[in-house]
């Protein structure tokens, strides 16, 4: 199971790492913390880890560390816009609930 | 569920605590709001997709206020209750704003700032600039889906304390944070020194609606440090819409007008100057309220005639900015542009013929200043490890602090980086002192009263001790908005007394430009007052002193004729006194000082038995 990205969501990556003039791609990952137990993580990579697992979807390149995979796998990280605000909504099949703000979930 | 943003490597917010921060472009014309998210620097469009708000403000009778495109369209039909510009008032006392009679606006003059009689009500410049201020935040705050941690919002170079301290009321008001209050040169180095990371020592040519300021800024290895600033607060673009107006008015040989037709004609002529900057030719067409037409052409070529002497006021700044920073031209790596007026051809070439190399403007000058600001706020907000770069800035006019004589001793020199702590050790000047009074100033001239009173604060309960013997230390700190607070503490009992200064009034635009002229065209005059009131406090020190110890010892240890010869060296010296020759007073003090040693001699040799009388030789020995 991987973690895959839209090609509108990629072609966003894509462009803010070409603006940002570093970084090899993308980190998804979880932590615990937030009011329903684990939280998500998307940050920018300027150095993989060793025991990263790596995809590549759409052109992107993906980085998941192997204690997040779990809670992830088979997730889909869309762009979308809502109003003024705009950005990434993560589907993830793994998800059992979540607080009212979908910040923080339960699996 | 909530829409995410990609971090910064390790810097992921926990849920529910997102530091979103904004950088606010509060313009004289228009006002930006800018944050970054996935590592970019991007400024917010509202629901229109438009950038810039309008920093226009209209208050409505049943207290509703429009700000922004909505205000500025009808500024013409309701001139009185439309504030434009009020940027220029921030701060400002009615004395201090040049050309109130050719405002529409019905000022009230208050301590400290002037206030706007509305149909709503009477509004200080503080409440104007917190609707703009609001506008922009619920925009922030619609676009990021969150609330914010704080704002960092840029001034001109040259705000002084009253000035920002206002901006920093506004957006107190407005319910924002404020991270900081960043220069607005600075800012568009940040926004360019970072995006294209190149090193070495660029410009910053700042023409913005209202305001332009120069800067000399030193780039290297990510850290920015400001070598110079310099500019005129009362010269932007609104100038030269004003020159185009008043052009109009002589071609068609109209007079004074309402404010109606004015607001009208001057909107007219700002559209014209934009049309013009890939126009050769433009037309300005109104309807008066008279019914009277105007149709008048006007050519690219009468435009840049007209307006020939605002764009050489510029250049004055600039020659002063390099001196300071003591550059050459050649030295200037490359010059940035800022500020929609910018964009006027003959601004660029005059930029370019001055600094001999085309100039920058990659980026966009209206929104290069937010673009910074927003970057620096999201580093305040923690979102990024802030060993990436530091930034200095620095203070545009000297601190000082009065001596005796009426004399400045600067104690945080013009263009120090801030923030920064400086302090001075100073004396009691008369046996016994127990209080001392603190003046603040600030400007370059020798003389206090050529400076500007910022604040005045005494320190009591020092120790009666001898003249000079006290050590009472100063401390002038400015923090990182460039606010300023005083010290003073007495170092032998540790009484303290302590000032923020709350600026009562701000510099007029006019002043900050000729207090800096002066100091230059005045340098020889202040050496010489100078040297005139030093030597003046000396020979009161020295009158009071005789006066003294004739009391004590004069009958005692002088003949009549001895007296008689002192007290004529004495007369001689404070009829000298008031002489506008320093010389002639060092020559009387020499001659007082002659007619004295003998009795100076005597009296040491007094007191040396009286303090011997009584001792052993054994004690003293110990």
């Amino acid at each position: 199971m991987s973690v895959t990205l839209t090609e509108d969501a990629a072609k966003h990556v894509q462009n803010f790492l070409s603006k940002r003039g570093k970084g090899i791609g993308l980190r998804v990952g979880v932590r615990t913390s937030g009011c329903s137990g684990m939280a998500y993580k998307l940050e920018f990579v300027d150095e993989p880890d060793e025991a990263d697992l790596k995809f590549v979807s759409n052109g992107v390149t993906i980085l998941v560390d192997q204690q997040s995979l779990p809670y992830i796998a088979g997730m889909e990280l869309d762009y979308t816009r809502e109003g003024l605000n705009e950005g990434f909504k993560f589907n993830n099949p793994n998800v059992k609930d979540q607080c009212g703000c979908g910040e923080s979930f339960k699996v | 569920m909530a829409l995410l943003q990609i971090s910064e490597p390790g810097l992921s917010a926990a849920p529910h605590q997102h530091r979103l921060a904004i950088g606010i472009d509060l313009g004289t014309t228009n006002s930006l709001v800018a944050t970054v998210r996935n590592g970019i620097s991007l400024v917010l469009n509202d629901e229109h997709g438009r950038a810039l708000l309008p920093s226009v403000v209209r208050y409505l009778a049943d207290g509703a206020v429009q700000v922004g495109d909505a205000a500025q369209a009808v500024q013409s039909e309701d001139p009185v209750n439309t504030i434009v510009s009020v940027k220029r008032f921030m701060g400002r006392g009615l004395n201090d704003v040049g050309d109130v009679a050719n405002l529409p606006y019905r000022f009230v003059d208050s301590p400290g700032m002037l206030q706007l009689r509305t149909i709503a009500g009477v509004k200080s410049p503080v409440e104007v600039s917190a609707e703009i201020l609001k506008v922009l935040r619920d925009r922030a705050e619609q676009s990021l889906g969150g609330e914010l941690v704080g704002a960092v919002i840029t001034v001109p170079a040259y705000f002084d304390d009253a000035q920002r301290q206002a901006t920093k009321d506004a957006a107190r008001l407005a319910g924002l944070n404020v991270l900081r209050l960043l220069n607005e040169p600075t800012a568009a180095a940040i926004a360019y020194g970072l995006d294209n990371a190149s090193e070495g020592i660029y410009a910053v040519y700042d023409l913005g609606g209202g305001t332009f300021d120069i800067s000399i800024l030193k780039l290297a290895k990510g850290v920015f440090e400001v070598l110079a600033t310099n500019g005129d607060s009362a010269l932007g673009g609104d100038d030269f819409d004003h020159r185009l107006y008043c052009w109009l008015l002589e071609k068609n040989r109209l007079s004074a007008l309402g404010a109606h037709d004015t607001r009208a004609l001057l909107t007219r002529a700002r559209a014209a100057k934009e049309e013009l900057t890939d126009r050769v030719e433009t037309r300005i067409t109104a309807v008066l309220g008279s019914g009277e037409m105007i149709d008048t052409a006007v050519t690219q070529e009468d435009f840049h005639a007209m307006t020939q002497n605002l764009v050489a006021r510029t250049l004055q700044p600039m020659r002063r900015a390099l001196r300071d920073a003591g550059l050459s031209v050649d030295e200037i790596k490359g010059v940035v542009m800022v500020g929609g007026s910018t964009r006027m051809p003959q601004v660029q070439r005059a930029v370019a013929d001055f600094f001999k190399q085309v100039p920058l403007t990659n980026l966009d000058p209206d929104k290069v200043v937010a673009l910074g600001a927003a970057i620096q706020a999201n580093v305040l907000a923690g979102n990024r490890s802030e060993d990436d770069w530091l930034l200095l800035d620095v203070c545009p006019l000297s601190l000082g602090i009065e001596t005796m004589g009426g004399l400045t001793e600067k104690i945080i020199p013009r263009n120090s980086t801030i923030p920064t702590a400086r302090a001075q050790e100073f004396t009691t000047f008369k046996d016994g002192q127990t209080a001392m009074s603190v003046h603040v100033v600030q400007g370059e001239r020798e003389l206090v009263s050529d400076c500007r009173s910022l604040a005045r604060f005494d320190l009591r309960g020092i120790p009666p001790m001898v003249a000079g013997s006290a050590r009472i230390r100063v401390t002038y700190q400015i923090d990182a908005d460039g606010l300023l607070s005083v010290s003073a503490r007495e170092q032998s009992c540790g009484v303290e007394a302590h000032i923020v200064v709350k600026p009562s009034y701000g510099l007029s635009d006019a002043e900050i430009t000729r207090m800096l002229q002066e100091s230059h065209g005045h340098a020889r005059d202040d050496m010489q007052a100078r040297a005139l009131r030093e030597q003046q406090v000396e020979a009161s020190q020295l009158l009071e002193a005789v006066v003294n110890a004739l009391e004590q010892d004069g009958q005692s240890l002088l003949s009549a004729d001895e007296r008689a010869g002192i007290a004529a060296a004495m007369d001689e010296l404070r009829a000298r006194l008031q002489d506008g020759d320093h010389l002639v007073i060092k020559r009387a003090v020499g001659q007082l000082n002659d007619a004295t040693v003998g009795f100076a001699q005597r009296r040491m040799d007094k007191s040396v038995s009286h303090a011997l009388t009584g001792h052993k030789i054994s004690e003293l020995d110990n």
